[in-house]
């Protein structure tokens, strides 16, 4: 069966007697909890391994303060349908958590003017700063390389910028993206809107770039692996060094498609970069939006990228304030 | 080997969850997306995705509502003006009274068709005040001279008449009254206020955008602009915020599902604020929000009273009488687009209803002081 050999399920799970615990822990790290065990559903997944996991005080700590948020912008959902479980599953994507109304500045305003949106806002800071940290010393612990940190604090960026950053720069906390699936979007469109139009900002031309890129190299990268490992092509970083007929097929097939190939270990850079540049970029995008420029379609005239067209009516349309003023 | 096959649990579960999941997704596409075909027509330049979106079958769906009724029968002037002919005529007096009469029978099957003449008049007495809605009549037959005299900038040649709002009903169809404030209606105590969105703003296309745009709109003069078209630049002199925005962006969405037309009906979507690359309609728009403004704060915000004192209708309303004419706040029910327009671009599909009724032309704008009116 031709679909046997595309190998894009998993059919094979490989692991020993017993669930491995791990390396041992320097002095001074917590113990892990559990000593893990085998789930064969997760298997299909990934590992078939579950824990022991490390949790450790940062990871509490993250947790905790992860919570406090989730549980502050529940609660303010669930409170705003009158405390009716029926209508808070009905209309759980149009509820949120308001930041401040703009006419506070960046004032602490009272808790249901925003305060409650600004203590989330802090307890959520919070939890992702800590997780943060925990994967930097996991990292450290493990000798690995932080190369996961920081793509995580590209990502952390980009929220800082729309949540904290951007509002501290143009004084309101009104500025910043409410807690809440609709109201987000339609936060992303206003925004859009208010500011002439974002697809005009450069650094968020780059963002989807890297963005579109990331899941352009993703799916190339994934079936090129795939494709090649029924000769052993997922052993990947093996082949850095000792590249075998894996490799060399993958690499012969690109080489023939587009005339170049990344390597196994480039085309890790490349998607690294790719992933760290979207949010980085993006980030940028935000934040000179309303700090520097007020209009992009206007910036794109002036720089002379945004295409110009005939009036739509022979003479054009005016604006009927200006044509009362006249 | 055993014939017998084993349960095989990962089997069961994967299939029982493809066959959720293709119920689901069969759900998902017959429930969101429009059975083809679509018909686009070019409203701008090429490129600018600038057209108009229609699927036949829908327009034939909604033919009928833009349907005008049947042409009341003309009449031989009589050659006495009904001031001569009848009592207490105030606002018709200069009409000759056979065409005051031809008025009177289009007026009753286009507002109160059921309820016939008792809808407005005492039958002992048809000079009579004592019916609340004929005094409610005697100023909407002033404001819709006001709107096809003054209002040409929206309505055009083609006008109004009331049956562009009323269709057969005592009462609009399509009106609307302020919102509650939210801690009255949803929030409680020290839990947080929702600026007055992020619930399901069936003023807005069901989005989570500000549920009543028209208080601060059609109603009040808030200000409606939010991007800067005059500078690229940010040097301070445009203090709209995001949550502004979103406000203006609810009402963008009231006229897109009042005229049944998308953004590009009147914007370049390259830019939204500009007006050079705007189409005709968007200025005809802009004297609509004027006009719609005029009409609630001239004509139906001081008529008030006379529906808060009767929030049922006259005494001969029938079934009219279910009909809501009072908002949670106990203001009047107010006009928007939506009141006329019920989805087409040009109500009654742009028919020239007006034309047929010239006795419309011949309201007496004379002011009536308005509480002198109600007594």
């Amino acid at each position: 069966m031709p679909l046997e050999y595309q190998n894009i399920f998993t059919r094979v799970q490989v692991h020993g007697p017993a669930p491995n615990p791990g390396v041992p822990l320097p002095a001074g790290d917590e113990a892990r909890i559990g000593k893990g065990t085998f789930v064969h559903l997760l298997g299909r997944f990934g590992e078939a391994q579950l824990g022991p996991i490390y949790l450790g005080r940062l990871g509490l700590l993250s947790i905790v303060c992860g919570l406090i948020a989730i549980v502050i912008i529940g609660l303010n959902m669930w409170a705003s349908v009158n405390w009716d479980p029926i209508q808070f599953v009905r209309q759980f994507f149009w509820l949120a958590l308001e930041p401040p109304p703009p006419h506070y500045g960046l004032r602490i305003p009272p808790l249901q003017d925003g305060g409650w949106w600004l203590m989330a806002g802090f307890f959520l800071t919070a939890s992702i700063l800590l997780w943060w940290l925990r994967t930097y010393r996991r990292a450290r612990a493990l000798g690995l390389g932080t190369h996961v940190a920081w793509a995580f604090a590209s990502a952390i960026w980009l929220y800082l910028v729309l949540g904290f950053i951007r509002p501290v720069l143009m004084g309101s906390w009104g500025e910043a993206v409410p807690f809440g699936i609709f109201p987000h979007l339609d936060w992303t469109a206003a925004f859009s809107i208010r500011y002439g139009n974002l697809f005009y900002n450069p650094f968020h031309a780059l963002s989807i770039v890297f963005l579109y890129g990331s899941t352009l190299l993703f799916a190339m990268h994934g079936a090129t692996v795939l494709a090649v490992s029924r000769y052993g092509g997922e052993r990947e970083l093996d082949q850095t060094i000792d590249r075998g007929t894996a490799y060399e097929r993958a690499a012969l097939f690109w080489r023939w498609c587009m005339g170049f190939n990344a390597t196994s270990e480039s085309i890790h850079r490349w998607a690294w970069w790719f992933a760290v540049l979207t949010p980085l970029t993006g980030g940028i995008g935000i934040l000179l939006t309303g700090t520097v420029v007020d209009n992009w379609y206007l910036w794109a005239v002036k720089h002379g990228f945004a295409p110009m067209y005939d009036p739509v009516v022979p003479g054009g349309v005016v604006d009927p304030l200006l044509a009362a003023g006249r | 080997m055993s014939k017998k096959k084993d349960f095989d649990l990962v089997s069961t579960v994967g299939w029982t969850a493809i066959a959720v999941l293709g119920v689901a997704a069969a759900f998902f596409l017959a429930s969101t997306f429009e059975r083809p075909p679509v018909t686009a027509i070019q409203w701008g330049n090429r490129g600018t995705a600038m057209e108009l979106v229609y699927n036949p079958r829908t327009v034939a769906r909604e033919l009928p509502r833009h349907a005008v009724p049947p042409k009341e029968e003309e009449v031989d002037k009589s050659g006495i003006p009904s001031r001569e002919a009848y009592q207490n005529v105030q606002v018709l007096g200069d009409l000759d009274s056979a065409e005051f009469l031809r008025l009177m029978n289009a007026i009753t099957a286009w507002v109160s068709p059921q309820q016939g003449c008792t809808y407005c008049h005492n039958p002992e007495n048809l000079a009579e005040d004592s019916v609340y809605t004929k005094i409610v009549t005697r100023k909407m037959l002033q404001m819709t001279r006001v709107i096809n005299d003054s209002w040409q900038a929206h309505v055009g040649q083609t006008g109004v008449t009331c049956w562009t709002c009323h269709r057969g009903q005592p009462v609009p169809a399509y009106v609307w009254a302020t919102d509650p404030p939210q801690a009255q209606r949803r929030t409680r105590g020290l839990m947080n206020t929702a600026a007055g969105q992020n619930t399901v703003s069936t003023a807005a296309g069901l989005s989570s955008l500000p549920t009543d745009p028209f208080t601060p709109f059609l109603l009040e003069d808030k200000q409606i602009r939010v991007t800067t078209t005059w500078t690229p630049m940010s040097v301070g002199d445009n203090r709209m915020s995001i949550k502004q925005t979103e406000w203006t962006y609810a009402l963008m969405f009231h006229f897109s599902a009042a005229t049944g037309a998308n953004c590009t009906f009147c914007h370049n979507s390259q830019n939204f604020g500009k007006w050079e690359g705007s189409t005709p309609q968007r200025v005809t728009a802009w004297h609509g929000i004027a006009m719609v403004r005029a009409i609630n704060n001239d004509w139906i915000v001081p008529l008030t009273p006379l529906w808060q004192e009767n929030p049922k209708g006259p005494p001969e309303a029938g079934a009219a009488a279910a009909l809501v004419r009072l908002g949670p706040m106990g203001d009047a029910m107010k006009v928007n687009c939506l009141t006329c327009h019920q989805g087409a671009h040009r109500p009654l599909l742009g028919a020239r209803m007006l034309a047929d009724y010239p006795e419309l032309n011949a309201v007496s704008l004379s002011p009536i002081p308005l509480r002198a009116a109600m007594r």
